[in-house]
């Protein structure tokens, strides 16, 4: 193999403004664990390692063609289910929920897995009705969203639940649904929830009202929004300087590699900073609606678009509720935050929008 | 021109996803300017605040632990309660030299090496400002001499702090249990089920009894201060707070006026009553003797009282009316003979022949009436009356192992009864409960891998061999016996009591099950048990001179097994070795008010031991009163035996 065989077989069907998007984030994932972690690599370290692991993921599922793609549907959503079954019925107890399944050798958090097998499962149900859309595609559709949701708001993990819930919601958007009904499913969704309120435990409404005004909690939960608000604040438009932050350095901020660490680069790098993350983060949401809207089928189209929608939730979640206008939920801040788990879907799905871009001229001929 | 609508079809639907691509664009842009705003806000206009705010200040969230609730009796006599004394509490945050200030402090008040261990603990366990407690329960005295030093003393302070206190002390305490500080298990617990936010600046938790089992109601909800503190970590000013909400007062079903008189009757005694009130499930005395005392246990007991009590042979901690597992003896046979009557296998005038002693066909084995020569012709009222062994064992050989144990377990035989004490579960559900045993072909086989033999069934039909029940549950069956067979679950709790919404939750009272007993043959069990009571029965003791009619059985439960031709003499055996008492007995017996289940250990036979004291409980909750003690010369002509 010459060095160019070599090249094109490294490259080929990479799509090169997202790597560069992607890329950027990860970069800056690094530099800020740097600073969380107090100046140590260990957690840089590791999450470089991650990141290889993800990126070398992601490049097989771009060289995967579009026809392979949709035949993982239908097993990866299977599987996804049965592991959720398997976690209400066997899942260990860990901080009061049960989430994470016990397979000997390993654990497993398969609500992880359905993040990318539930729009994987809609969007090919939806490929497969093209012809013939009804109602009641609609309705199956959206029962193939509630079944995992339900089982994973049962464990229970809300914040989990309500984001595969957006990520689904967007494929049926996507493919479709009539305003009428969103409409519809936005006024039942209100008009129901004085009737759920009312048959709820007084501790689940305590745990309800908590994630809508944090300071009822401020030895848990809220202890995390209001340290985490003084770190953004304090910021100011120029920041601290990297490695200045006092909330970060002086041990005020609690999660500060994982779920806050958006606190932790807004302390340092202040507002300049944050409008340079959000360009980083716009640019690659704008990059994954340009390949959705040159999709060439059904299947891709909702799958990019979901993909692409998803992601940008996942970080205006996280951001939010950091900068305290959302409630505590346990989302990371997507390319950034510490862990395995995330950045290993977030880059599989990114792998599937490179497959989506680079394969499109094969299916169109 | 198919093909041609199909494809103009296929733009039309382009067209449409294209409308969705560009909503969805619109909605992230919204999103995108709702962060910008947040942070311009945040970042650009509040930035001094809160740059002051991290900077020069610290916010500190303080804790404030709320009120424990409250523990009542039926007539709102309290059991638990909390009094304010006065601690000795050091801020290390204030605190220069830690080590120096306490030696300094020691010769102001005592401070004893437990008292430095507890803290040195407390010191790695603790989160941030938090004072922490180096002396508790200061006399008035040795707060008047700190007082005039505190000026020598920054960061120390005289704290005014509620203390748990049991004023029963002993009486009532294996119901009431007690409190104790939280150690790194009870820690562990309340992180994984996601309250350890709540118990922030908590001490205690309730360890064992009520005081276990109702954690969640009496601990309350922690409030909070949250204070900016200057760099010396001294508060400037408080920003917010949150009042903390007291915990929930516990009414009890106890009567402890009833509580008291059974445990007195008990004189130097061990054992356990439980009494019920059959028509609610009301646990109305709880009894466990010897008892010991709470209060030591709450802030560590020491450990030279801990062995006493924890190597003593009475076994004063374990809590005998809840796990004490025995044989439940002659009071089986009332519900043995239900299950003669219901299966058919005995007609109430059937008489069968007792020489005394019962063989099983073709066996050599003898199985002995406690009365050596014998009944006579006897019927099944009269095999309640006098006890009579024979018949039971004729009985038990002819329905089988299948009927009694179908029989008996729909009864609460073998089965825990649900009472609210001990570790709740996730399910509401409490789990401290012995299950007792009521043996099956299934378990034996399970347990000793062996067949069930003809004869293991004999001697359940005496309510000995495998059987096993615990004092609660057979006062449970009783009571459901002494109410017609409709079952109510027994409860310690009555009524949770809120301070803040005064609403007051009723523990529910709808009966758990119906077991449709013919009521003719409940007439004839409990006229039997009534004769028990008069002259001819085995407890003549209980009912004498009482002017109410007391159903009951006597039963003896048996320590050491007795060769096949040895005789039992209460006086040539070891006290220990002697048989357990057993009385089960309900009141008035036409209408009854209270069910109970007695058990004396090592206390011979249930009329001697057992039943004076069943007949002390229900003179007091029946008539109000304690009955004059009888004389020793009295009881033996009652002449009684089982």
């Amino acid at each position: 193999m010459t060095r160019r065989q070599l090249w094109q077989f490294l490259t080929s069907h990479i799509d090169r403004p997202l790597l560069l998007g992607v890329s950027l984030l990860l970069s800056t994932s690094i530099l800020v664990l740097y600073s969380a972690d107090n100046a140590s690599w260990s957690q840089p370290v590791n999450q470089l390692r991650n990141i290889v692991v993800a990126l070398t993921c992601m490049w097989l599922i771009a060289k995967l063609p579009l026809h392979y793609l949709m035949r993982t549907a239908v097993p990866v959503y299977v599987l996804g289910m049965i592991l959720l079954i398997g976690v209400a019925l066997f899942g260990e107890i860990s901080h009061g929920a049960r989430r994470w399944l016990s397979l000997g050798v390993m654990t497993i958090q398969p609500s992880e897995l359905m993040k990318i097998g539930v729009p994987l499962m809609m969007a090919w149900y939806f490929e497969k009705n093209e012809a013939t859309l009804t109602l009641k595609n609609y309705l199956v559709a959206a029962l193939l969203l509630l079944l995992p949701v339900a089982l994973i708001a049962r464990q229970p993990d809300l914040g989990t639940a309500l984001l595969i819930s957006a990520s689904g919601f967007y494929v049926l958007f996507l493919a479709g649904l009539s305003w009428w009904l969103i409409g519809i499913m936005f006024v039942s969704g209100l008009a129901s929830a004085p009737v759920l309120w009312s048959v709820l435990h007084d501790y689940q409404r305590h745990r309800i009202m908590m994630l809508f005004d944090p300071s009822q909690d401020a030895l848990g939960n809220g202890y995390h929004t209001i340290q985490a608000t003084i770190a953004v604040g304090s910021g100011g438009i120029l920041g601290q300087g990297y490695l200045n932050g006092t909330q970060t350095h002086l041990d005020f901020l609690p999660e500060r590699t994982t779920d806050f660490i958006f606190a932790v680069y807004s302390e340092e790098f202040g507002l300049i900073g944050n409008l340079i993350l959000l360009s980083m983060y716009a640019f690659v949401v704008l990059r994954g609606f340009i390949i959705t809207g040159n999709a060439s089928t059904y299947f891709t189209r909702l799958m990019a678009g979901s993909i692409t929608l998803t992601f940008a939730t996942y970080a205006f979640v996280n951001m939010g509720m950091v900068s305290g206008i959302l409630p505590v939920v346990g989302v990371p801040l997507p390319l950034i935050s510490y862990g395995g788990t995330s950045m290993l879907t977030l880059l599989l799905g990114f792998g599937m929008l490179m497959s989506i871009e680079t394969h499109k001229k094969l299916v169109k001929t | 021109m198919n093909k041609q609508a199909e494809f103009k079809n296929h733009q039309r639907e382009i067209f449409h996803f294209q409308l969705r691509l560009v909503a969805s664009i619109g909605f992230v842009l919204v999103l995108l300017a709702i962060l910008l705003v947040r942070l311009v806000y945040l970042q650009g206009v509040r930035n001094s605040y809160y740059q002051t705010l991290a900077e020069s200040n610290r916010i500190f969230i303080v804790p404030i632990v709320p009120n424990r609730g409250l523990i009542l009796d039926r007539n709102g006599v309290e059991l638990a309660r909390n009094y304010s004394g006065y601690t000795l509490e050091i801020n290390p945050n204030k605190t220069a030299n830690v080590d120096a200030t306490i030696n300094e402090l020691s010769t102001l008040v005592e401070v004893t090496q437990k008292d430095r261990k507890r803290f040195k603990k407390q010191l790695t366990e603790s989160r941030d400002f938090e004072t922490l407690m180096i002396r508790s329960r200061l006399s008035d005295e040795e707060v008047a001499r700190f007082a005039a030093q505190q000026y020598r003393f920054p960061g120390v302070e005289i704290k005014a702090r509620l203390f748990r206190d049991y004023p029963f002390g002993e009486k009532a305490s294996h119901l009431i249990g007690y409190i104790g500080r939280i150690n790194e298990t009870d820690m562990k617990l309340l992180e994984d089920s996601g309250l350890d936010a709540n118990y922030r600046g908590s001490d205690y938790i309730g360890k064992t009894g009520l005081e276990q089992s109702y954690e969640s109601e009496l601990h309350g909800t922690t409030g909070m201060e949250q204070v900016e503190v200057d760099a010396n970590g001294r508060a400037v000013r408080k920003l917010s707070s949150a009042t903390p909400v007291s915990g929930n007062t516990l009414v009890l079903s106890i009567d402890v006026k009833l509580q008291e008189i059974a445990e007195q009757s008990f004189g130097n005694y061990r054992g356990a009553l439980v009494a019920i009130d059959p028509s609610n499930g009301d646990v109305l005395a709880f009894v466990s003797k010897p008892g010991y005392d709470p209060n030591p246990f709450i802030d560590g007991i020491d450990p030279q009282s801990w062995d006493e009590l924890n190597n003593s042979p009475d076994v004063p901690l374990n809590n005998r009316a809840l796990r004490g597992q025995y044989p439940p003896g002659s009071t089986v046979k009332p519900f043995m003979a239900l299950a003669g009557l219901s299966f058919n296998t005995r007609k109430p005038e059937q008489a069968i022949n007792d020489p005394g002693v019962f063989y099983l066909q073709g066996s050599s084995r003898q199985y002995r009436d406690w009365k050596k020569d014998g009944h006579g012709s006897v019927n099944m009222f009269k095999s309640i009356m006098v006890s009579c062994d024979t018949y039971y064992y004729g009985l038990a050989a002819e329905l089988g192992i299948d009927n009694i144990f179908n029989y008996l377990s729909r009864f609460g035989f073998g089965k825990k009864t649900g009472i609210d004490l001990g570790k709740r579960l996730e399910n509401g559900e409490f789990d401290g409960e012995s299950t007792g045993l009521l043996p099956s072909k299934e378990w034996k086989m399970k347990r000793y891998q062996q067949i069930w033999y003809p004869g293991d069934t004999v001697s359940i039909g005496i309510g000995q061999g495998y059987s096993l029940v615990t004092p609660l549950q057979l006062a449970f069956v009783t009571a459901t016996l002494a109410n017609n067979g409709v079952a109510y679950k027994p409860h310690l709790v009555k009524e949770v009591r809120s301070l803040r919404s005064s609403e007051n939750r009723f523990i529910s009272k709808d009966p758990i099950y119906d077991l449709n007993i013919d009521p003719a043959h409940l007439d004839l069990v409990k006229s039997a048990m009534v004769a028990v009571t008069q002259p001819g029965g085995t407890a003549v003791y209980a009912s004498l001179g009482a002017p109410y009619q007391i159903a009951g059985k006597t039963g003896t439960a048996q320590v050491i097994a007795m060769k096949q031709n040895e005789k039992y003499d209460a006086e040539k055996i070891d006290e220990r070795h002697r048989d357990h008492a057993w009385f089960i007995a309900f009141a008035p017996a036409k209408k009854p008010k209270i069910a109970l289940a007695v058990l004396v250990e090592n206390g011979g036979h249930g009329g001697g031991s057992a039943a004076p004291i069943a007949r002390k409980v229900l003179d007091y909750y029946l008539l109000g009163k304690v009955p004059k003690p009888l004389t020793d010369a009295e009881v033996k002509e009652a002449g009684e035996h089982d």
